[in-house]
């Protein structure tokens, strides 16, 4: 069997579908555990019964996000085992290691302070019970840090060394792997838009509440915390968005330029704030790249470099390559490639025949070359460049949208304190409707982050056509609709329970 | 002994006492009855682990995979 586009293309797009299924449930889980660990708080603190009561509504949702949620990411270690064998292979104990302490550590600690959580109201005291609450948020935050640890890691491989005679990536330095600032920008960005998320879910229901006049005090109290809560995790988010940038423009240029559908690199670059992609424009031609577009000045260099003077590259300046910035084009660090897999290639030559001294030579030269061993696999220059086209897009809607969450949770607040949220129903209405919004930008910010740094699965180290195994493409193809159906079955049931729980009110509880 | 008990009537009681619960725990059931003894079985095998003995014959195939003329 050949790795054929069919396979490739099958294996991407089932693990995007699993990928993007699981993360409707996730962020909810993130935000809404620290939410309700708030909420909590101010019922042991003033012990006013209603807090309680607002408290374990919002549990029972959560409880509905999190079952069904659940074991969702387990699929993807399935398709790791089959679709992606050689990359599971690879990335060895770097991928393994955050993994696994994710599911001794911080699943262990979820999964047994939720009982608590749940069950034990009348069975512990209030202060126990409020410390299990913060530590099931704590603990739902320290499993996602270790998967983006190693989603980090995929992005700005460090803290490793490949090994020619086992073929993995063995890790030198695990502190490195952790503090990964690719990583901990990820984190923080990360979590903080599911807070986010978090504070639009319980907005847009207790607006919903407030608009039919039904449990009002209920909604009113909801609404405060939520607001308050997604103000400043709106402001963590665009700080550390602005990191993600950053990070970003240090270690994938070729990302950032696709972000902003730059193809001519330029000092004082600038920020597209709205504009509409030309889709004839080809990589290398002269060809304007947008119909139409309206732009911030300096913007992307102050973004990317912090200076807003700054150079930013573009698809062709990497592409191509760029003497005046120093920038090698694909086709200089193709040959290099090339020569890390001779090098490779040679290595395991040499072994055979027991000489020592050829290996150490070709094992030189491999150490010296094998940063850039993933563009030894490409065939053309123009596959190192992501679809422009769909990160563009994703990244614009997810700033946007963004933008939009912390104006809406500055006049939610504002007219909270003011006691005037009532009669702004038109307030109310854009609460409400700003939930699904809330969902796209989610999912634009991991379509952000993982086809914007295509075409490669460890960035510059192995492309995706590298990282799949040997299997036929008709059984991705069959896994793929099988999951589609699944997942679309399972968001159903959640749909279904959730609005059925929301219906009932926290009267029902 | 006691937290034993403790542990044993924290759970015993709270899954008596659920609700909307009930219905979660069967589609958490059902869900995982389906990835595991469906899905997983039927179309996920691990392929390093199946197609190969050893780690030493793991690496080789890998390495031939990374060095294979294209």
């Amino acid at each position: 069997m050949e790795h054929t586009e069919l396979l490739i293309d099958y294996s991407r797009a089932q693990f995007a579908l699993t990928a993007l299924y699981h993360w409707i449930f996730v962020p909810l889980t993130l935000g809404l555990t620290f939410i309700i660990a708030i909420m909590e708080t101010i019922y042991v603190k003033t012990l006013d019964k209603k807090w309680k009561q607002i408290t374990k509504y919002w549990m029972g949702l959560l409880a509905i996000n999190f079952a069904i949620g659940l074991a969702t990411g387990i699929i993807m270690e399935f398709e790791f085992g089959t679709n992606w064998s050689n990359y599971s292979w690879i990335v060895g104990d770097i991928f393994g290691a955050p993994l696994a302490i994710e599911g001794l550590m911080a699943f262990f600690m979820e999964s047994t302070f939720f009982a608590v959580m749940f069950f034990g109201w009348d069975k512990v005291s209030k202060q126990a019970h409020l410390t299990s609450t913060w530590l099931v948020a704590i603990g739902s935050n320290l499993s996602a840090l270790w998967i983006l640890i190693a989603n980090g890691w995929m992005q700005h491989p460090v803290g490793m060394q490949f090994n020619p005679d086992s073929a993995r990536n063995e890790m030198e330095n695990f502190l490195e792997v952790i503090f990964n600032p690719n990583a901990v920008s990820k984190f923080l960005h990360t979590i903080s838009s599911g807070y986010v998320l978090a504070s639009l879910f319980v907005i847009s229901i207790s607006a919903w509440y407030l608009l039919k006049k039904r449990n009002v005090a209920f909604a009113k109290k909801s609404i405060v915390v939520a607001a308050s809560f997604g103000l400043i995790t709106s402001i963590l988010m665009l700080t550390t968005g602005d990191e993600s940038a950053h990070q970003v423009a240090l270690n994938q240029p070729m990302k950032l330029a696709a972000m902003e559908g730059l193809y001519k690199g330029e000092d004082r670059a600038g920020i597209v704030a709205f504009g509409l992609l030309e889709s004839e424009k080809e990589i290398g031609d002269e060809k304007e790249p947008f119909k139409f577009m309206f732009e911030i000045p300096g913007a992307l260099s102050f973004l990317g470099y912090h200076d807003i003077n700054a150079f930013v590259p573009g698809i062709d300046d990497l592409v191509y390559g760029n003497k005046e910035h120093n920038l090698l084009s694909v086709r200089e660090k193709m040959l290099i490639g090339k020569q890390a897999v001779q090098a490779l290639s040679d290595y395991k030559k040499y072994k055979k025949q027991n000489n020592t001294l050829a290996m150490n030579e070709a094992l030189k030269t491999f150490r010296a070359t094998s940063h850039f061993m993933g563009y030894g696999y490409l065939k053309k220059p123009e596959d190192a460049v992501p679809d422009v086209a769909l990160t563009f897009y994703s990244f614009h809607i997810m700033v946007a949208a963004g933008s939009w969450f912390l104006v809406l949770f500055i006049l939610v607040l504002y007219f909270s304190m003011k006691n005037e949220l009532t009669q702004k129903k038109w307030l109310l209405r854009l609460g409400l409707v700003t939930l699904p919004l809330g969902y796209i930008a989610q999912e634009c910010g991991w379509i952000v982050a993982e086809v914007g740094r295509q075409p490669w699965a460890i960035q510059d180290l192995l492309p995706v056509g590298m990282a799949t195994s040997n299997v036929a493409s008709t059984s991705v193809m069959i896994t793929f609709w099988l999951f589609a159906i699944l997942f679309t079955a399972l968001l159903i049931a959640e749909v279904k329970i959730m609005l059925k729980q929301i219906s009932i009110g926290p009267e029902g509880h | 002994m006691q937290s034993l008990r403790w542990i044993y009537s924290l759970y015993y009681d709270g899954f008596v006492n659920m609700k909307v619960g009930k219905t979660l725990w069967l589609l958490i059931a059902l869900k995982l009855f389906i990835m595991f003894a469906i899905i997983k079985w039927l179309f996920f095998p691990n392929i390093m682990q199946e197609n190969f003995h050893t780690d030493q014959e793991r690496s080789n195939y890998i390495l031939q995979q990374l060095t294979k003329e294209k």
